[in-house]
């Protein structure tokens, strides 16, 4: 019996991503949305499911090196890869009836595909040159789909918008790769780790360094400083790729992030020597879920008001680095794993919410909170789909989004870090104000009386309605996600 | 598995029902919510539970205990289970329920299946909230009611319904939080490593702290106490937390009304006597006097409110406040009279208060109005509608022999026998407030039912159908019931409070007590 290579998912994504384009290359001017959505859609299950089995027949136990040290295949790789081949999926059954009127759909599909590639190789990303090169794989594709709707002012700004932060951000990255690489001579991250083990030289270089590295991860998750282009981009862009990007994309920043700054930098040396980053992610957290949530209450577009507060949900996430303590040992993977496990959760709930918005764009529904006044009365299920996500994000116990932020904020205290859960319980609180705006609209606010939704969106439907489910099944069936993430946050601590 | 197919088959039902067309929802939502009535009574004739669920000695009728959730050290379990305390409750969730739904027949009249599916899916939280023992899925079911809550006020509520909904969920849910917090830093103080709730209040009561956050045991207990006494005491709702209700009342549509006066303000009751008063019995003791307080100003404050309104509604929303703070009372006498006088009264203040609501209901589906300067000799028109206004109307006042009656009489000996200071002065004081309650609802009773005919409406007033007054005379058969055969759930309550006052007489010396058990 041959084995399967440890980066099948990420093969997989790649493979499919090339089919898409065999196919249409063979049949250009063929109407073959269907066909296309299939493949992708297989793909991209293809590649969850394989990550979900690895998972549970322990592949992620051990750390697979792979390409000399390049790459590494561990339990939260395969966690990650898990992450972004669900919510690919979702976004590409969602895209089949939204790109039902376009053209060029084949390369939406393949740049989807690649972008997914990109985002899950970053979770397996193990040295610098290979964080990048993800990284940029992921995000390049990313400005193409942004900008996808050419004719639509909106979607070409956002695009142009996202290019130009993401430009920027990319480039003082890879300065501060440089500058890591000029302090410690190596570009892989555990042997830059070893390098500190004979003292730590050139404190200065190495230090800005971090706190460069730190921006192009900020700009992935759309976190404090680097947050301007979410709520652009996300407006502007066609809604499945808005909820493509901040679910999967976000998730994929956060995976590298956790492996770069616990393998390369581990607390213990650098903290002391050279800058305390968990003290820095700790006032990160606070800002973006703080201005996050506040620029949220104020939106009147559905939107945007995501957006934002898919940036506060980055500033919660952010509590599992901050709140990491050298020497933590068991307390250090619980509050690592609660923040993967937010991701999880996130993942349906956020990428649910957009594509509800993809729902609403689809019929024609304006993008503020006012037109999708009694939106319920005309399509109540998917209304229900929509208030299962609105809830869960604010953390009522109606989705997996109460347990993860309970965890969370339960790891937080436990790490001696209770102000930090005090000031994201309060900011939890607040959201539900703009939260239940929407539900407000949506279920007790009269529809205009023009209001006729027309057409079919099957795609769209199975989508939401497969990403409430999710929501919900995490709330009974949290337990396998938490063993999950925790293992895979004692694997990577080497627990 | 009893319990897990109580609560699944009206899950179920509420899908169904949801799925189901407008015009037959209501009919197949109250067929459907008989299968938990049968369900509850069925449990209540095989209970088989003894003493309290928290302690070491309960044994617990019903019970199942899986792992849900484990996180790092933490387990989370499904444990739910009934003992004397929690079985009439469910009992009183199921029939209230069904016939709430009945009820809503009349003045519902749009978007239906939702509703009805609402109500259902109202129930299966109550009844998680009424059997759960371990604190996670308590909460979680504690906070599934309010979404339902939420949308029956703002979608078929009065003028203000949007207002009066989102304070209802603003004011509950930060209630809830501070609670949970509270609750919370208690448990991360103990040395436990799950949310089972007899487990929890075993330790506290072992006084198995590890970390008190450097405040002292004693004031971490403190503490944690009144930030439950907060949570919970907007929900039931004490002065000067009460200021949602009369708006959420007034607005709700009457099923609604019914359900919230009669079973969700006891979740607030209900989760004082499990959390405050059996986990932290001596912060209660300590405090005693100040919740006695707190219950006698409900009580008088409550019922002058209630004396001040034009509304009905208003009238009736404003009297369970007062009736509420009697169940405080109890509580804090904490002999088995008051606890066990508390516990009876919630269900017969559940079954009085949602009647009450129904006949307002019921009049108001006739004369679109409910003010009682609009009203006049309406019994001629609505005979039997009157004559269970009546019958309400006295129940409330605690005539011998209904539910009331019993409920309040436990309260007071209670009360009297209590060792708290003053505690006779307490209950003397809150006797008062029976006084008060005769006198607004003779008021109201003698201007709206009796008297020359009259009504200020363009509606004509017409009797009432049989749909409608089937619910509100089965709820007077049960309220005349259950005063006459207290026996019926006073039996296991008594055995299930009698635990924690043994706790109580061996934690802190006795002054006197004893000869009126």
């Amino acid at each position: 019996m041959t084995e399967l290579p440890p980066l099948t998912p990420q093969l997989v994504l790649a493979a499919t991503a090339l089919v898409v384009f065999g196919i249409d290359t063979l049949s250009p001017d063929d109407d073959t949305n269907t066909l296309l959505a299939g493949v992708a859609t297989t793909g991209t299950l293809l590649s969850a499911g394989i990550a979900a089995w690895f998972l549970s027949a322990g592949t992620g136990d051990f750390s697979f090196v792979q390409f000399d040290g390049a790459l590494v295949v561990d339990a939260l790789s395969l966690f990650f890869a898990f992450v972004v081949g669900t919510v690919a999926t979702l976004v590409v059954v969602a895209s089949h009836d939204y790109l039902a009127d376009q053209e060029h759909v084949a390369e939406f599909y393949s740049l989807t595909l690649l972008a997914a590639t990109g985002m899950s190789l970053m979770a397996s990303a193990n040295s610098l040159v290979t964080v990048f090169i993800s990284l940029e794989l992921a995000s390049i594709p990313s400005y193409v789909l942004v900008s996808y709707l050419k004719t639509n002012r909106g979607s070409v700004e956002a695009g142009l918008k996202y290019f130009l932060v993401g430009a920027l951000s990319s480039a003082i990255m890879v300065y501060g790769i440089s500058l890591i690489y000029a302090a410690t001579g190596v570009m892989g991250l555990a042997p830059i780790a070893e390098t500190f083990g004979n003292g730590v030289e050139f404190v200065g270089v190495l230090g800005l360094g971090i706190v460069m590295l730190v921006a192009g991860f900020a700009f992935k998750t759309a976190s404090v400083p680097f947050h301007f282009w979410a709520p652009e981009a996300y407006e502007g862009a066609p809604a499945p790729v808005s909820a493509f990007i901040s679910s999967a994309s976000k998730a994929a920043g956060f995976a590298v992030l956790f492996r770069v700054f616990t393998t390369a930098f581990p607390l213990e040396v650098i903290a002391g020597s050279v800058v305390d980053w968990s003290l820095l992610f700790a006032a990160l957290a606070v800002v973006t879920m703080t201005l996050g949530n506040f620029a949220a209450a104020t939106q009147e577009n559905v939107k945007r008001m995501l957006a934002y507060s898919s940036v506060g949900h980055a500033g919660y996430v952010l509590i599992g680095l901050a709140a990491l303590q050298s020497g933590g040992g068991a307390e250090n993977s619980f509050v690592l794993g609660a923040s993967m496990m937010h991701l999880l959760v996130y993942g349906f709930m956020n990428t649910g919410a957009f594509l509800f918005v993809a729902l609403a764009e689809y019929w024609g529904v304006g993008r503020t909170f006012e037109d999708y006044n009694g939106l319920a009365e005309r399509a109540p299920v998917a209304c229900v789909a929509m208030t299962v996500f609105m809830f869960s994000l604010a953390g009522l116990p109606v989705g997996g989004g109460f347990l993860s932020k309970y965890v969370l904020f339960a790891g937080a205290v436990q790490s001696g870090f209770a102000w930090l859960a005090a000031v994201a319980a309060i900011n939890s609180a607040l959201s539900l104000f703009y939260y239940s705006r929407v539900v407000k609209a949506i279920w007790i606010e009269d529809p205009s009386d023009d209001l006729a939704l027309t057409g079919q969106p099957t795609g769209l439907y199975v989508a939401v309605l497969a990403a409430a489910v999710g929501t919900v099944a995490l709330l009974v069936a949290f337990d396998p996600v938490a063993q999950t993430a925790n293992h895979a946050a004692d694997v990577l601590f080497q627990l | 598995m009893m319990i897990e197919a109580l609560i699944g088959v009206t899950l179920l039902s509420a899908f169904v029902v949801m799925l189901a067309p407008d015009r037959v929802a209501g009919k197949l939502a109250a067929g459907l919510s008989l299968l938990p009535v049968a369900g509850s009574l069925w449990m209540f004739g095989q209970f088989d539970g003894s003493g309290n669920a928290l302690f070491e000695s309960g044994t617990l009728a019903f019970e199942t205990m899986t792992r849900w959730i484990t996180i790092g050290p933490y387990t989370l379990n499904w444990h739910v289970g009934i003992d004397g305390i929690s079985m009439p409750l469910v009992v009183l969730s199921t029939i209230l329920t069904t016939l709430a739904i009945m009820s809503a027949w009349t003045p519902i009249d749009e978007r239906e299946s939702q509703f009805y599916a609402l109500m259902l899916f109202m129930e299966a939280s109550l009844l998680g909230v009424f059997t759960a023992l371990d604190f996670f899925v308590w909460f979680v079911f504690w906070e599934f009611v309010l979404v339902p809550m939420y949308f029956l006020i703002g979608i078929w509520g009065g003028p203000r319904r949007k207002y009066a909904a989102i304070k209802f969920f603003v004011y509950t849910n930060v209630a809830s939080l501070v609670m949970f917090i509270g609750f919370m830093a208690l448990v991360f103080g103990l040395d436990v490593n799950t949310m089972d709730m007899p487990a929890i209040a075993q330790a506290i009561e072992a006084g198995a702290f590890t970390t008190t956050y450097g405040l002292g045991e004693e004031t971490l207990k403190v503490v944690a106490f009144f930030a439950m006494f907060f949570g919970f005491a907007v929900k039931v709702p004490t002065v000067p937390l009460h200021t949602w209700l009369p708006d959420a009342h007034v607005q709700a549509p009457t099923p609604a009304s019914v359900m919230l006066a009669g079973v969700l303000l006891k979740m607030g009751t209900y989760a004082l006597l499990r959390f405050n008063f059996t986990m932290l019995p001596g912060v209660a003791s300590d405090y005693a006097v100040l919740i006695a307080a707190l219950a006698v100003v409900s009580v008088i404050y409550g019922a002058m409110l209630a004396l001040a309104q034009q509304d009905l509604k208003r009238i009736v929303a404003y009297s369970s406040v007062s009736s509420m703070g009697y169940v405080i009372l109890g509580l804090v006498a904490y002999n088995v009279y008051g606890l066990g006088g508390a516990t009876f009264q919630m269900v017969a203040h559940g079954l009085i208060s949602g009647l009450m609501f129904m006949c307002v209901g019921v009049i108001y589906n006739t004369a679109h109005t409910r003010m009682v300067g609009d009203l006049s000799g309406i019994a001629d028109k609505m005979p039997v509608t009157a004559a269970v206004f009546v019958a309400a109307a006295f129940g409330y006042m605690g005539l011998p022999l209904m539910a009331g009656f019993a409920g309040e009489l436990f309260i007071f000996l209670g009360g009297f026998s209590a060792e708290f200071a003053y505690a006779q002065l307490f209950t003397a004081l809150a006797m008062f407030g029976i006084v008060i309650v005769a006198g607004y609802l003779l008021f109201a009773m003698q201007r709206v039912l009796f008297g020359p005919f009259s009504a200020d409406t363009d509606y004509d007033i017409v009797p009432a159908s049989t749909h409608d007054t089937v619910p509100i005379v089965t709820l007077v058969l049960l309220v005349i019931v259950l005063g006459t055969v207290p026996e019926l759930f006073y039996g296991m309550i008594q055995d299930a409070v009698t635990p924690m006052v043994d706790a109580m007489a061996s934690a802190v010396a006795p002054v006197f007590g004893g000869e009126l058990l």
